[in-house]
């Protein structure tokens, strides 16, 4: 789960990472109200999960009421990159004097936490790794060890961090080290990290992303839960348990595994299809979830056709072609179906399904047919 | 021959006195792998279904010689099963469980790295491994793997493993040994120690790799056939479509911007000398002309 910029200073905080005063603002008199609190002059920023936000005009300066109003007025409502603002993040100005760039993430190839920093920060890190590579100074943390405070110093210094800001940046990443592995956290990047005139390090943005299989150790994390950024399709998905993800396309798709569901999608894509949605319905899919993931395809109206893709290992094929025959009874389904099963119990399952087959719903051998019959039927098939 | 897992390996299981422990400790029993005990703290000296359980691996594996593990676990007691085994001296742990945090999987991978470095982890959340007609230890259906090789088989995806063997089985094609090793971000067994295995074992002729999107694992594989490879390889990559900064599922299925699309990973294995399939079907028909040509 990503957090929004003012959660990540907010869990940043926990671990004793310094950031800005600031408060969040969801009308434009909230607005103005935390900022007469905190004191002008005051930065607007608007909080949504996509970068290019400056860019974008979402960040604003106000050194008084009247510039805040603007500014507050213009960026709630904004559409950015297809992310409309509805909530502002008033923070305390501050000077700065230099950017520099801090993180801890997974290096998935050596299998140890990565650390990166730079005195080039503020801007897309990508970026600089793509054009001045050395300016990027990396260390390698192995979990068993930890992050020693002489490694973080000596790490601050490689990267070129001003010598009156070494002692507070290593400072800071001894934190944000805590606040990556005891936080759970994916991702814990600050950019910019920033010296400010008057010798204080600190972090000036928060990216966080955590880790949602650690939610069972994080109670507190349920606070983040409600602002979630959901499309309506995978809302009531996620109501249902079910691991889904809407698209764009006309063919629905329900298939057991992430890597049969993302075959599925590619399958439908060489015939000249496109998928409406990947839904991964999982191992042990009965006939309550197939039910339930026929209802919630039913109910995105782009969709033209439904293609089922089932291989039986754990699942077993009988019972997902009872869960079809109960969804069938249950649910009103707008677009035919086409199923396409395999694996344990499978002739099990098409004795179950023979006596509901119609020009509505079929039945194909392989996969490659079922998503040519699924892309014809999308085709010319009526909503 | 076979890789990682023979007739003569002897498994403990983890959790064989839970729901899924039980069902998949049994079936893997019943397919005819040695299955020596259970370990359940707190309930040594029971039994499942005549398997004698244990209080903790290093007794299990006193009393029966076990050199495997089956860690069937919840996420949160997972981590110190397996690190429990690898004290004990378990040479081999496969683990099923899915939802482990990656921070736990990043420590324990190391603590096994650096003080276990003779024993090997597969998975967390991945299918596991069978060697058909001799070992199954996992989740996978017994029933649609083929014994016999010549194929070897190393997948990241569950599901499509499972379509993998079926088709190659129905082929007649048989399989020497097939491991899932799971999408999680930190898997203890990669593709290229696979690989590696399975160009030593003289059993295995070809090997069918099955990747996803996402990492860069693949990539480094293809590196490894092409240095270091003398068999076929016939690929498959799954999520050609799938949408950019999105999870699809596996938590090691994510891309973002160029990196680890399976487009990128098809072309390194390409230039690397393997075949490269556009969908599971098509990868069993490849393998099938695979097999025909081998002298």
């Amino acid at each position: 789960m990503d957090l929004y910029e003012y959660q990540g200073k907010q869990y940043f905080a926990r671990f004793g990472v310094p950031v800005s005063p600031g408060a969040v603002a969801d009308t434009v008199s909230e607005a103005r109200a935390r900022a007469e609190e905190l004191g002008f002059p005051v930065t607007v920023k608007a909080q949504v999960k996509v970068g290019g936000r400056g860019k974008a005009g979402g960040i604003q300066l106000a050194y008084d009421t009247d510039q805040l109003l603007v500014h507050a007025s213009t960026i709630l409502g904004m559409d950015i990159k297809g992310h409309v603002v509805r909530r502002l993040w008033i923070e305390k100005s501050s000077d700065i004097e230099r950017e520099y760039y801090a993180s801890f993430t997974l290096d998935r190839s050596a299998k140890l936490h990565l650390c990166m920093v730079s005195a080039k920060g503020g801007v897309d890190i990508e970026e600089v790794a793509a054009t001045d590579p050395g300016a990027i100074a990396r260390l390698h943390v192995d979990p068993v060890d930890g992050l020693k405070r002489a490694e973080a110093e000596r790490l601050v210094e490689e990267a070129g961090i001003d010598v009156e800001a070494r002692a507070q940046a290593a400072e800071i990443l001894l934190k944000l080290y805590e606040c990556y592995v005891s936080g759970d956290c994916d991702l814990a990047e600050i950019n910019p990290m920033i010296l400010t005139p008057d010798g204080q390090v600190r972090a000036l943005d928060a990216k966080v992303t955590l880790d949602d299989n650690a939610a069972f150790r994080h109670p507190e994390w349920s606070e983040f839960a409600g602002t979630e950024e959901l499309d309506p399709r995978e809302l009531l998905a996620k109501e249902k348990g079910l691991n889904y993800i809407g698209l764009s396309g006309s063919v629905g798709i329900i298939a057991n595994g992430a890597g049969l569901a993302m075959s599925t999608l590619d399958v439908v894509n060489q015939v000249g299809g496109s998928a409406a949605n990947f839904l991964d319905i999982g191992g042990g899919a009965n006939a309550d979830v197939m039910a339930a993931a026929l209802e919630v395809i039913n109910t995105d109206e782009a969709v033209r056709s439904i293609f089922v893709n089932i291989f039986g290992g754990i699942t077993k094929v009988d019972e997902v072609a009872n869960g079809v025959v109960e969804a069938l009874r249950r649910v009103e389904l707008r677009s035919p179906i086409v199923l396409r099963l395999d694996g344990t119990n499978a002739e099990e399952g098409h004795r179950i399904l023979a006596g509901h087959l119609s020009d509505r719903v079929v039945v194909e051998d392989t996969m490659v047919g079922a998503a040519r019959r699924a892309v014809a039927l999308a085709g010319s098939g009526r909503p | 021959m076979s890789i990682f897992v023979d007739e003569h390996t002897k498994v403990v299981v983890q959790g064989l006195t839970g729901g899924q422990g039980r069902f998949h400790g049994l079936r893997n029993r019943d397919y005819g792998t040695k299955v020596v005990g259970g370990v359940t703290p707190g309930k040594g000296g029971s039994d499942v279904d005549g398997v004698p359980v244990y209080d903790t691996v290093a007794e299990a594996v006193a009393v029966t010689g076990a050199d495997a593990s089956f860690v069937v676990v919840p996420p949160r007691f997972a981590p110190d099963a397996i690190v429990e085994a690898a004290e004990a001296g378990v040479r081999f742990i496969v683990c099923i469980t899915e939802g482990i945090p990656a921070q736990d999987e990043a420590l324990f991978f190391n603590r096994l790295r650096r003080d276990h470095p003779g024993t090997r982890l597969l998975g967390p959340n991945c299918p596991g491994v069978i060697s058909p007609g001799k070992c199954n230890i996992g989740i996978t259906s017994g029933a649609i793997a083929l014994p016999g090789g010549p194929v070897g088989i190393v997948s990241r995806s569950g599901t499509l493993t499972y379509q993998a063997l079926h088709e190659l089985s129905q082929q007649n094609v048989g399989q020497t040994t097939c491991v899932g090793i799971g999408g999680d971000p930190v898997p203890g067994t990669g593709f290229i120690d696979c690989l590696s295995a399975f160009e030593e074992d003289a059993e295995t002729r070809a090997v069918m790799m099955i990747g996803e999107i996402g990492g860069s694992e693949e990539e480094r594989a293809a590196t490894f056939i092409a240095e270091q490879m003398t068999k076929p390889v016939v690929c498959y990559i799954a999520g050609v479509t799938a949408p950019p900064g999105r999870k699809m599922g596996h938590a090691g299925a994510i891309i973002s911007g160029s990196q680890g699309t399976a487009q990128a990973k098809m072309e390194a294995l390409a230039a690397a000398g393997a075949t490269v399939a556009l969908n599971p079907t098509e990868a069993a028909e490849l393998m099938v002309e695979v097999v025909k040509n081998l002298a």
